[in-house]
């Protein structure tokens, strides 16, 4: 790896400071289970390492009935997988966080950290994307608010600008009747990169859909929403017909490709598979709530 | 050449400072400043889990960690797993069952199993298979593997029980 | 049977004593070849290819040299010129030109990953960065990735100065063509009632050990240089490194160090010569560690295949005739295992007619090595396959049929000469009575499946000493580096003959100076063939402990037996005395007592495994999941059950992982795509079931102990046996490997749009 330096603050000013100092050669650094990998690949080319772990806005994951989850861009995925709150409230973010990796990564890996990577295969991120999250952003000019699916915009690039920061990722609340689930495809049972990853977050009104939105990831060159496979099942009930047709829908909003980890076309198929299944599970909990 | 930072950590129990340049993964700087060889490289990126360690009480890949961020925490190596000579009883039971074959897995193993049992001293199969996913071994095919740490569980089970009993 | 070895009254083999290496490597003391280091040690790096075939025009290495740090750089030119020609070397055949060509490229790269300049320094990262200055010019050629690719009129040509048996001075890529023969397989054919004919195609695979190839080597100003690596043969890696760095064997001395898995892999050299040319250029020891896109991309996997099986049996299930064109991809230079490929593609049957045709042929991906029965995975998949489907045209249980048409004792072997006390048969029926095979499978997209495996084994070189200590313990050194437990073998050989506890033998694996030529530790025959030298050279030092005994009896020797780890007079009432008692009085009677052997080792007894899997697919995403497995094996004489079982554990494990997963990814440009643990998926701990092994020990007639050697032959059934499966489970044949859940979802769809379109046309 060539040299770099590593600096730890403890406020988000002095974060903010030192990125901006350093502009494009500085980084923030969370769980290092990407970055390390590619500064050593020489992927990137990063000469200052911004240890954000201590800064207590990052750390903080807190949830009110109301105004939803506040969950702090560094909070290490085994905190999440670890709460009861984020379980019982965000079964299927919760599950995302899950999968990533192994234990040995998840201890060190952050749901910010997933996103601020931006690949197209992160699990999380079509996770936040189901629930409506949005990203704060901090940066010299001041604070700004991004939807998630806005974040990423090409594999490995986001909308962060040189010294700006990802404090934290502010998700809704569920409203009665609603939850959600991801699932992936790997071809192993453990330690691959999602396949196809889906995400799904529904609300219903009876046994009609009230409220839906579908999110995939490995599909396209970005995580992507699947806005149309959502709308077209509000109002309906979710019987094999409607998650048939949304399995499809899923599908056609896709634009993989072909490489190690599986082909174009074996991404499309698995793409209305999962949608099907994860909307059923997704339904099952709001049924409970 | 890049500046090198001092660095205070606990390490198997024993407070040390050491020098480090920030590019040093904590699995370099265990290696070959700190001379604790026990940790194995085998791929560099976190999917072999040969370099596990423990940190503040957690399981995580050292190739994925850079020295610098061990300021402060209190780290375990296998070299800190047997207390005074006497080994682990998950370092017996490996030794009983055959569980290891060539080798270089077995530190990561030993500490990824010591992690689940601390945590949950009755796992089921399931429960041991996962904790240990991000282990790879190539010679067992994991099946005495998983024997051990779950006769280690049942054994460190009997032995609470004992002291329960004996109080 | 009679007098089988396998029934003496053994005291220590058959038991399950603790490792003697194992304390060590549970408290990480033990000392792998990364975990060397000395004063004043410089870091290398190795400079490797992006292309998968292009001229090397220049390399320029003088701002790399100019980098703080740097000490010294090497090239192919600091290499002296080495022959075109085929020595053997162990179990291998070695072009020393080729082999110096793998090391570091001389004009031309040949494969993504190729060597092409190593570079020291102070530390790692320095090397590393020193190599993103050294500036070379390429003429990008064409890549020849597969074996049709290779042997197409008008290929590109890899090697200029290849040539093979049949085509004369004609440039080629197919290194060797290889055929046996047996019988008329034409009258064969036609006496046969099913015909089955099928083409499969494997993907390159790697051993996947866990430790990275590693080097530390240490040239000194008198000419002679110390190597300490991880290597299955440290007298390999020093014949080998002499040949390549143009010095004599007697100025190398290998020190091979723990060794973190192999497999077949580590019987050759990449990084050694490189170590002792740039300690030869700074003074100073230099190591080498790869990383693992290294190992992957330039170490040496197993080869793709693409084989034709041709079968036929009669209505009763008697297999009458084969013919099977197979060609492996050697890699970027001959030596592929296709000859062991095909002669063991039929080995474990009897047919009375068949044809083999094997080609060897180079193509742009890292010369291949040795993987765990060499050659054969591939084969048993396409021959296993078809034997499976006749089986079940003929309506016969795919064990039966197996055991119907199985090789016993006097069979003829696929090279004429007949088998001698051999197993298959009982791994066959083991796996039948099996509590496994007998259960009943159910469930939805479900499949059981079976299928066998041959092996040779192999005997070759080894030396070992039995030291005799004057407290009366022992040790007993080899030179076999230990690779799953053999030191626990040697001791408890040495413990059961000099009739000692096993923990007083103590066991090492020495040095190439220290010990006698001992050939790689490969072909299953550590304990085979080191095992032999083990006994003699403990019945040697029990030959001169009766000597002792009678001098201090004042006796003649035949008038001094050893029974139970007890010297006694014959006749009189002389206590007997314990080699303990002895020990003291070695000095009095003529010195220290060192039993000696060296053997090249006749005798070898090949090796069988029957392996049953039980699958579910998900239909929807055509990922497999193993529900069971039961592997049963001929061990002959099993000496530590656990670490056979361990062999069969993990040969099994790896063949999943073949089957269901693993394969070398290349882009269109033939660069590796998958060169990480990441991508290139060998099963996890939640990829498996438990692995019910059946240890079946039908003794070897041609080892004192009845050993033949474990370590390979279960890798050879599971590809098979789960392609066998899925087709019980969903009703497709898997024709390649891997049988990973794009292609097996493939197969599912077309084979349903095909059900759904003659159910609509009934």
């Amino acid at each position: 790896m060539h040299a770099i330096t590593y600096e730890a603050p403890t406020t988000l000013d002095q974060a903010v400071s030192i990125l901006k100092t350093h502009g494009e050669n500085a980084r923030p650094f969370c769980g290092g289970t990407d970055i390390i990998i590619q500064l050593r690949a020489g992927v990137r080319r990063t000469e200052h390492l911004v240890d954000v772990k201590k800064i207590k806005e990052l750390q903080t994951l807190s949830f009110d009935a109301k105004k939803g989850l506040r969950l702090g861009a560094a909070v290490p995925c085994i905190e999440i997988s670890e709460s009861d709150v984020m379980r019982r409230h965000y079964p299927g973010l919760t599950e995302a966080a899950h999968l990533i990796g192994s234990l040995q990564i998840q201890n060190r890996a952050s749901v910010g950290g997933n996103l601020c990577n931006g690949s197209p295969a992160a699990d999380t991120t079509p996770a936040l994307m189901a629930l409506g999250a949005r990203a704060r952003i901090v940066g010299p000019n001041g604070e700004r608010e991004v939807p998630v699916e806005a974040f990423v915009v090409s594999p490995g690039r986001t909308v962060l600008k040189p010294g700006e920061l990802l404090v934290e990722l502010l998700v809704p609340a569920p409203a009665p009747h609603s939850s959600d689930a991801y699932l992936r495809f790997i071809p192993r049972n453990e330690m691959d990169i999602a396949v196809v990853g889906v995400g799904a977050a529904l609300t219903l009104d009876g046994d009609k859909v009230k409220a839906a939105r579908i999110a995939l990831g490995a599909v396209a060159p970005t995580p992507i929403l699947a806005s149309k496979a959502a709308d077209a099942l509000i109002g309906m009930k979710l019987d094999a017909a409607a998650l048939e047709a949304a399995g499809r829908a899923a599908s056609e909003a896709c634009s993989p490709i072909d490489d190690m980890r599986g082909t174009a076309e074996f991404r499309l198929h698995i793409a209305a598979v999962l949608t099907r299944r994860v909307l059923s599970i997704a339904a099952e909990r709001a049924k409970k709530n | 050449m890049s500046k090198k930072t001092l660095v205070e950590a606990t390490i198997n129990g024993e407070t040390v400072e050491f020098l480090c340049e920030p590019r040093q993964s904590l699995l370099e700087t265990l290696r070959d400043v700190l001379e604790l060889t026990g940790s194995k490289e085998g791929c560099l990126t976190g999917d072999c889990g040969a370099c596990t360690v423990l940190v503040d009480g957690r399981p995580v890949c050292s190739c994925l960690m850079l020295g610098v961020e061990a300021q402060g925490k209190n780290i375990v190596t296998v070299e800190g797993l047997a207390i005074n000579g006497v080994l682990h009883v998950l370092q017996n039971k490996f030794l009983e069952h055959a569980a290891l074959q060539c080798g270089i897995c077995t530190p990561g193993f030993l500490i990824s199993a010591k992690s689940l049992l601390d945590r949950n001293p009755k796992p089921t199969e399931h429960e041991v298979r996962y904790a240990l996913a991000g282990n790879l071994c190539r010679c067992t095919g994991y099946d005495k593997i998983v024997k051990a740490v779950l006769d280690a569980a049942a054994d460190i089970r009997s032995q609470g029980e004992g002291k329960a009993a004996a109080r | 049977m009679a007098e089988s070895t396998t029934t003496r009254d053994f005291k220590v083999i058959g038991t399950r004593p603790i490792r003697p290496d194992g304390v060590d490597k549970v408290t990480g003391r033990a000392k792998f070849g990364a975990d060397y280091a000395f004063p004043g040690m410089l870091h290398g790096k190795v400079l490797r290819s992006p292309h998968a075939h292009a001229i090397i025009k220049s390399i320029k290495i003088d701002k790399a040299l100019k980098l703080p740090g740097v000490k010294a750089i090497v090239t192919s030119k600091d290499l002296p010129a080495a022959e075109n020609k085929l020595e053997q070397s162990g179990e291998m055949t070695v072009n020393p030109m080729h082999l110096s060509m793998n090391i570091l490229a001389h004009d031309k790269v040949l494969y993504d990953g190729h060597a092409i300049a190593a570079v020291a320094a102070t530390s790692p990262h320095i090397a590393e960065e020193a190599l993103r200055l050294i500036e070379v010019e390429y003429e990008v050629l064409p890549p020849v990735m597969t074996v049709d690719a290779a042997t197409k009129p008008g290929a590109p040509i890899l090697l200029k100065d290849l040539r093979n048996n049949e085509e004369g001075d004609k440039p080629t890529n197919v290194a060797q063509h290889y055929q046996f023969k047996r019988g008329d397989i034409a009258a064969g054919f036609k006496a046969a009632d099913y015909v089955i004919e099928r083409e499969f195609n494997t993907a390159m695979v790697h051993q996947g050990y866990i430790e990275p190839h590693n080097a530390v080597g240490i040239y000194n100003s008198d000419g002679q240089a110390t190597i300490y690596c991880s290597t299955q043969g440290a007298f390999d890696v020093r014949s080998l490194s002499a040949q390549v760095l143009g010095m004599p064997v007697g100025k190398i001395k290998v020190v091979p160090a723990e060794i973190g898995g192999g497999f077949g892999g580590k019987t050759t050299i990449y990084l050694e010569p490189l170590s002792v040319l740039l300690s030869k250029k700074t003074g100073a020891p230099v190591k080498l560690v790869m990383s693992r896109s290294e190992v992957l991309r330039a170490s040496g996997p197993t080869p793709g295949s693409k084989i034709k099986v041709k079968m036929g049996a009669t209505k009763d299930g008697k297999l009458v005739a084969a013919e099977i064109w197979m060609a492996y991809q050697a890699g970027a230079f001959p030596g592929s295992p296709v000859a062991a490929g095909a002669l063991c593609i039929i080995a474990p049957y009897t047919i009375e007619n068949f044809l083999i045709d094997a080609y060897d042929v180079v193509v742009n991906r890292p010369k291949t090595a040795a993987y765990r029965a060499p050659g054969t995975t591939q084969a048993a998949f396409a021959s296993e396959t078809v034997i499976d489907e006749l089986a079940e045209k003929c309506g016969i249980d795919p064990i039966d049929f197996r055991i119907k048409n199985g090789v016993k004792e006097g069979a003829p072997q696929v090279l004429g000469p007949p088998f001698k006390r051999i197993g298959f048969i009982q791994t066959c029926e083991a796996i039948k009575n099996s509590e496994h095979y007998k259960s009943k499978l159910t469930g939805k997209f479900r499949g059981r499946g079976v299928a066998s495996g041959f092996w040779f084994n192999a005997g070759m070189q080894s030396s070992a000493t039995v030291n005799i200590h004057t407290d009366g313990t022992a040790s007993v050194v080899t030179g076999s580096p230990d690779i799953g437990g053999s030191r626990a073998s040697m001791a408890m050989i040495t413990a059961e003959v000099l009739g000692l506890p096993v923990t007083d033998v103590r066991p090492i694996t020495a040095d190439t100076d220290s010990i006698g030529h001992t050939d790689v530790t490969a072909g299953s025959r550590v304990t085979f063939a080191t095992g032999m030298a083990v006994y003699e050279a403990a019945k040697d030092a029990e030959r001169q402990l009766i000597e002792r005994a009678a001098k201090v009896w004042e006796k003649k020797p035949d008038e001094v037996e050893f029974r139970g780890g007890m010297l006694h007079a014959k006749g009189n009432g002389v206590p007997p005395m314990s080699i303990k008692q002895l020990a003291p009085r070695f000095a009095r009677t003529g010195g220290p007592i060192t039993g000696r052997a060296s053997v090249n080792a006749r005798g070898v007894g090949p090796g069988f495994a029957t392996t049953v899997v039980d699958v579910e697919v998900d239909p929807d995403t055509g990922k497999v999941q193993l529900l069971r497995c039961t592997v049963a094996q001929d061990a002959g004489k099993a000496i530590h059950p656990s670490y056979v079982e361990g062999q069969m554990q993990g040969g099994t494990a790896q063949g999943i992982g073949w089957a269901l997963n693993e394969e070398y990814f290349y882009d269109d440009n033939g660069t590796l795509r998958n060169s990480g643990f990441l991508d290139y998926r060998i099963p996890t701990c939640l990829d498996l079931p438990m692995i019910e092994t059946i240890i079946v020990e039908e003794a070897n007639p041609g080892h004192p102990l009845g050993v033949r050697g474990v370590g390979e032959v279960s890798i050879v059934p599971p590809v098979a046996a789960v392609a066998n499966a899925i087709y019980r489970a969903v009703g497709v044949r898997m024709t390649q490997t891997p049988m990973s859940p794009p292609k097996l979802l493939k197969a599912i769809l077309k084979h349903r749009g095909a059900t759904q379109h003659s159910a609509a046309a009934d």
